[in-house]
């Protein structure tokens, strides 16, 4: 099977303020375009999994793959080049760099990982604006726009790279139900039009219920 | 693999949205290296004039016939003593002359010397000054005044008449400017002076001689060598100095005490008569640069403190860049390009205010009795200056830049995006 994530006994403590075993024994794989999400408590660890998936975190024990390739004990500056290029991150807050236009809010990925010309990464980046339906703004300081804006904007920003994962954690936890439910397109759009494989964390039951797999979770276990 | 453009294309967005900060940063660095060459221009300006006001009027090495008791008392030599405790009260200086023995030849085997620039014979006697019923002491010297021209600055300190003037005239005398004074006298008068045995001369004064020293000027002329000769009524080969200038000053020491040996003459090297104006201009140096290191650091803590407010305001944008695939040490370049920008912008106008006020001290009047070539604040131009301040800015900004930027490398984007 073509598994683009794979977890193969995920442990995780917390050392502070006492030690708290956070994540047990977690085993399971993401399929080439699927449409998961992790549903649970707050303090099940859906996020604190999450973060280790995304790499950020290598704080763990056991072993990570992402497209069939062993991740767990790469080097930080490894692991940079391995999320700039393969994972596409959307926050629960925007998290734009507000000093920056839409458009080179966009761009900045694809200029780290230096694999096309500046002219093929802005057209890029306009096709995924475009896409997302917010071209307009490409102009706009990343401080000067709305909050539904700015999400559609860290979502073309995650994808500029194309990614092999879309990640999300709680992308829709700060948009009112209208914006929520563009988010949520936009994302069945790219499962369905690109084949993208997508991870999202959320709280929101009406979400979960519409991907192809919900991952439930609760206290540190994932529940079949 | 570092992406420069990219990197630097964030610290410049970062300076230019932060304007002020960045101007206040870079100001201090203007500040510190500006007062540091102004400081560092005007106070060696200072010394080397101090220093050239009294070196330059003392040769290399200066060989004289001191007068002085002879080591061995005869009473040494007497065989019957020789085991003796020997106790001699009011022991005279030596029966000798003032003059060098061998003078002349000493100075034609000192010419011949590729190491000697050049040697001068000097005559120096005690003399009265004549003024109606009125004696003045003082010292007439007696000089080859061409060559001394040559070798030392005296023609600076000619105020009125030249050198040419002395040498063409038989009966000529340089006045010190103080005697000028005290006697009323100017160029184209004429003055006795009166030998210690009572001969009384009178000579012309084709010009005026003023160091810049009082005690000098009050007392001392000059006088061709030939014509002090004449005063003394001694002969031509009757000199009480020689002056020696080298191409170079540090074997002054080692090239006296050879000299004096081999001449059995009293030879002095620069360094030992003037062992005190070292000591003043290594402590003046030493203020200054004191001065200086305390307006950098002060500006380095500037830079630390703008910086680190920097990246607390910027933690979500760091969290952000390194989840997107920017790499802890992409993230340290960034806020170090930002202090080196700050740096070397700060440094560069620090160096041109430093400059332009250096220009400016330059061209303040100062005039004085005791300097009279000088007309304006002396300032040393020195473009090693300018290389140690654009220098010092970059380094200090560069570890007032380490500091943060590293904090910034180590920041867990995890802990910032979940706000823990």
């Amino acid at each position: 099977m073509d598994f683009v994530l794979e977890t193969k006994n995920i442990n995780k403590y917390f050392e502070k303020p006492v030690k708290f075993h956070v994540l047990k024994d977690i085993s399971f794989s993401i399929k080439k375009g699927e449409f998961a999400s992790i549903m649970g408590k707050s303090g099940s660890g859906k996020s604190t999994l999450l973060y280790i998936l995304s790499t950020m975190d290598t704080d763990y024990t056991g072993e990570l793959f992402l497209n069939n390739e062993l991740i767990t004990g790469q080097k930080h500056s490894k692991l940079s080049q391995i999320r700039n290029k393969n994972i596409g991150f959307v926050f629960q807050f925007h998290y734009l760099l507000s000093e920056f236009s839409v458009l080179e809010n966009v761009m900045l990925p694809a200029k780290k990982l230096a694999e096309k010309s500046l002219a093929e990464i802005e057209h890029d980046a306009m096709e995924k604006l475009r896409m997302l339906d917010i071209e307009k703004l490409a102009h706009q300081r990343a401080s000067r726009i709305s909050g539904g804006e700015k999400q559609r904007v860290a979502i073309a920003r995650a994808l500029i790279n194309n990614p092999s994962i879309l990640m999300g954690d709680e992308p829709t936890g700060n948009l009112d139900s209208h914006n929520s439910e563009n988010v949520f397109s936009i994302f069945k759009r790219l499962k369905e039009e690109e084949g993208l494989s997508l991870l999202i964390v959320t709280h929101d039951e009406d979400f979960a219920k519409r991907t192809d797999r919900i991952i439930q979770m609760e206290d540190g276990r994932i529940l079949d | 693999m570092i992406n420069w453009k990219v990197i630097l294309n964030i610290a410049k967005t970062h300076l230019l949205t932060k304007m002020k900060s960045t101007v206040t940063a870079s100001l201090g660095v203007t500040f510190g290296i500006g007062a540091y060459i102004t400081l560092v221009s005007f106070m060696t300006g200072l010394n080397e004039m101090l220093d050239s006001l009294i070196l330059n009027q003392t040769p290399h090495i200066h060989i004289y016939n001191e007068i002085e008791p002879s080591e061995k008392q005869p009473i040494a030599l007497y065989q019957e003593f020789e085991d003796a405790f020997n106790v001699v009260n009011s022991i005279k200086p030596k029966q000798s002359q003032k003059k060098i023995h061998n003078g002349l030849p000493i100075l034609n085997y000192l010419k011949k010397d590729k190491k000697v620039y050049g040697a001068t014979p000097q005559l120096r006697a005690q003399i009265f000054y004549l003024s109606g019923s009125i004696e003045l002491g003082g010292n007439l010297v007696g000089v080859d005044i061409m060559e001394e021209a040559r070798l030392s600055n005296i023609d600076d300190y000619i105020v009125e008449g030249t050198a040419q003037d002395l040498k063409n005239s038989e009966n000529g005398i340089l006045l010190g400017a103080g005697l000028a004074k005290k006697m009323s006298l100017k160029e184209g008068d004429r003055v006795q002076v009166s030998t210690i045995k009572g001969d009384v001369f009178p000579l012309k004064i084709v010009g005026i001689y003023q160091s810049g020293i009082a005690d000098i000027d009050n007392i001392q002329s000059y006088a061709n060598l030939k014509t002090v000769q004449r005063i003394l009524g001694e002969a031509q080969n009757y000199v009480t100095d020689i002056n020696v200038k080298l191409y170079d000053i540090n074997e002054a020491t080692a090239m006296a005490s050879s000299l004096g040996k081999k001449f059995q003459v009293k030879a002095t090297s620069i360094n030992e008569a003037n062992a005190q104006f070292e000591t003043g201009s290594n402590i003046r140096n030493l203020i200054t640069y004191a001065v200086s290191i305390t307006l950098l650091i002060v500006a380095g803590f500037g830079i630390y403190n703008i910086l680190n407010m920097l990246i607390y305001e910027k933690m979500k944008d760091i969290a952000i860049l390194k989840a997107t695939g920017f790499s802890g040490t992409d993230v340290q370049l960034i806020f170090m390009s930002q202090a080196m920008i700050i740096g070397a912008v700060g440094g560069i106008l620090g160096l041109f205010v430093g400059f332009v006020l250096s220009k400016l001290i330059d061209n303040v009047a100062f005039e004085t009795e005791a300097l009279p070539t000088i007309t304006t604040y002396p300032i040393n131009y020195n473009i090693w200056y300018y290389i140690i301040g654009i220098s010092f800015a970059l380094i200090s900004t560069f570890v007032a830049g380490w500091l943060p930027s590293n904090k910034a490398k180590r920041i867990d984007p995890v802990r910032i995006i979940r706000g823990t």
